[in-house]
Order: structure tokens, then sequence, then C-alpha cells
């Protein structure tokens, strides 16, 4: 019986409780600082470029990826063609395509929210959700796993899209100097990292990704060597896997 | 302006399509072949290292400053991290350190 209800529940959509907004919003905060001000920095720079709120706030809502936007910018100045367009997401935004892979059974449950959530799945977003562990503070765990994940990524795409607005209507009224403050972003990974390094009881996952990420770098440089470095790693661990270097 | 908006349009699109890859492949009622579940446990590991590699890609460690305020700070948020457990102050101060860094200090 208990079964049969089980089944049932996962299927009936679970109301959004305030312990859960609050336990998510809190998980968003780190992502909040940058999000917040990158968007503010894309929104001043497509305003000194001579496009609306109208624009930049649709980039910011759906396509939703930070460093593609900015290039974006560009493609707008020279009016680039829409193949153009097309090849220049695939080359930034390639990476993507290997995060959905950690989610694929988690997101299935999400019934209507599914493809917001994958549309919205970016490199933070990713992040977060993938170093969640949903702990109440009562200790009761009454906190819908499914409703945190869509409460962070919706909140993650909020802070973006309220800094576009912010940035575009009023940036050039921030005067203190912000330089650096995309730093939050390396530092929020850097502490995931050292999160699923204590975490793991195995590193050969993270070691394969410095050392291949390392050497890509270094021979394929800065602006092509990220796909090729997920890839070749992707491809290690699936062979680590049949040495039975997989030790879990 | 209907231009741009057609660029925003293909970007989204292309945009979408990537993140949703993983999902059309074996999202449906398939059985998820047991390798990808594999690859969904010990990939975010090699991500995230290599997100971190990706964030610190322009730094020139030849020329001055050698990218000390990068190397510096991560540092910090890595002993930080390890010591407190706590995201927001290590975030919040390796952020604050490298600002100081790269605005004051070099």
């Amino acid at each position: 019986m208990l079964q049969i209800h089980r089944e049932i529940g996962a299927f009936v959509k679970q109301k959004i409780t305030k312990n859960e907004i609050v336990f998510s919003f809190k998980q968003t905060i780190p992502v909040l600082l940058g999000y917040i001000f990158l968007g503010i920095a894309f929104g001043l720079l497509m305003s000194d470029s001579g496009y609306g709120l109208l624009l930049s706030s649709m980039c910011s809502i759906f396509i939703y990826a930070g460093s593609m936007q900015f290039v974006l910018i560009g493609l707008f100045l020279e009016k680039a063609g829409l193949i153009t367009v097309a090849l220049m997401t695939i080359f930034v935004n390639g990476r993507h395509i290997f995060y959905g892979l950690s989610f694929i059974d988690k997101y299935k449950k999400q019934g209507r929210r599914y493809p917001y959530l994958v549309a919205a799945l970016t490199d933070e977003t990713y992040s977060v959700l993938c170093n969640l562990k949903v702990v109440d503070v009562s200790k009761k765990n009454t906190l819908s796993e499914d409703n945190c994940f869509f409460l962070i990524t919706l909140f993650n795409h909020s802070y973006w899209v309220i800094g576009t607005i912010i940035g575009s209507l009023v940036g050039a009224l921030i005067t203190f100097d912000t330089t650096g403050i995309d730093f939050s972003m390396t530092a929020l990974f850097t502490v995931i990292v050292v999160n699923q390094w204590l975490e793991m009881k195995n590193h050969f996952p993270a070691i394969c990704g410095a050392i291949i990420g390392i050497i890509s770098l270094l021979l394929l440089g800065p602006d092509r060597f990220l796909l090729p470095a997920l890839f070749l790693s992707a491809c290690v661990l699936v062979m680590g896997r049949s040495f039975k270097w997989d030790m879990e | 302006m209907s231009y741009f908006i057609l660029m925003v349009v293909v970007a989204s699109v292309c945009t979408i399509l990537l993140r949703a890859f993983p999902f059309l492949l074996f999202g449906g009622k398939r059985e998820i072949p047991d390798i990808i579940h594999y690859l969904g446990r010990v990939l975010p590991p090699a991500i995230m290292v290599i997100l971190v590699i990706y964030c610190m890609k322009g730094i020139s460690f030849l020329t001055s400053p050698y990218g000390l305020p990068e190397l510096l700070s991560v540092v910090i948020v890595v002993l930080l991290h390890v010591w407190k457990r706590n995201i927001l102050l290590s975030v919040g101060i390796g952020t604050a350190l490298y600002m100081f860094l790269i605005q004051v200090v070099f």
C-alpha cells in the first residue's frame, strides 16, 4: 500500500513550501553576487553599444548563457549572419551537452517544469545542483528535492535577468570599481571542486580533469581547449571504468 | 530590430538544444544505459575542475603579475573552505581578496 502511495506521490506535484524557498535561496546566494554583477555588465555593454532594455532582457531570458551573450554583442554590431550566430553558439556553449548527463533521472520527475529546467541549465546552476544536499534545518526532511531543484534554477535565472535590467537602465550610475567581481564565479567553482574532493573517496575523476584540462590548455590554447578537454575526460573515465579504476 | 530578434532566437534555440542533448538521447522511456549512469556520477568532479581551469585560461603566467592574484585567491578559497566549509564565506572573502589584489596591489 505504502509502495503504491509513493508511486502516485511521485506524479503529484508537492506544493512549494516556505522552507523550500528559504533553503533554495540560501544555496543560490554565491551565484546571486556573480550573476547580478555580470548581468549588470552585460546590460551596460549592450546599452553602450546602442541596444536597449528590450533586446538585452530578451537575451538574458531566452539565451541565458553568459559568455555567449557577450560574444553576441559583437555579432550584433557586425550584423553577422544567422549561420555564424548558430556556429558561434555551438562553439561557445558546446560544453553544456555534458551537464544533463547527471540529472536525467531527476529531471524526468519534474513534469511540466522539465523543459524549463533543461533549458536553464547553466554552468552555475549545474554546479549548485550537482553539489546539492537537501537537508532540512528541522531534520524532518520535509523538503522536496524536486521543488528545490526548480527553485534554485528559477532564482539563478532571475538574478541574471534582474542584473541585466539594472545594467541596461542605470548601469552607468554605478561608480565604484567592480573590476574583478567576476572572480566570484571562479571562487564558486573552486569551492565545489573542494566539496567534491572531500566527499568522494575516488579522486580519479578530479585528477583526470585537472591533468587533461591543463594539457589541453597548453596544447590547444585558451580559445579551443574546453570541448576537447571535456570529451577526452569522458573517454578516459569510460576507459578507467573498464580497467576497474572505479573503486566504488 | 527584427533581425536582431532573429539572432536572439537562433542563439537561444542552439543553446537550449545543446542543454537538451543528453535528455533527448536518454530522457525517453528507454532504459538509460549503465555507462551513462556511471558518467553522470564521475563526470561532475572532472567538469568542475576543468571549469576552474577555464575561468583562469586568460592568465599569462609568463608576464607580470604572473597569475599571482588568481593563484593566491584560489589558494585562499581552498584553504578557507577546507577549514570552515562555508560556501558564502569562501566565495565572499576570495572575491574581495581578488578585487583588492588586482585593483590596489598589482
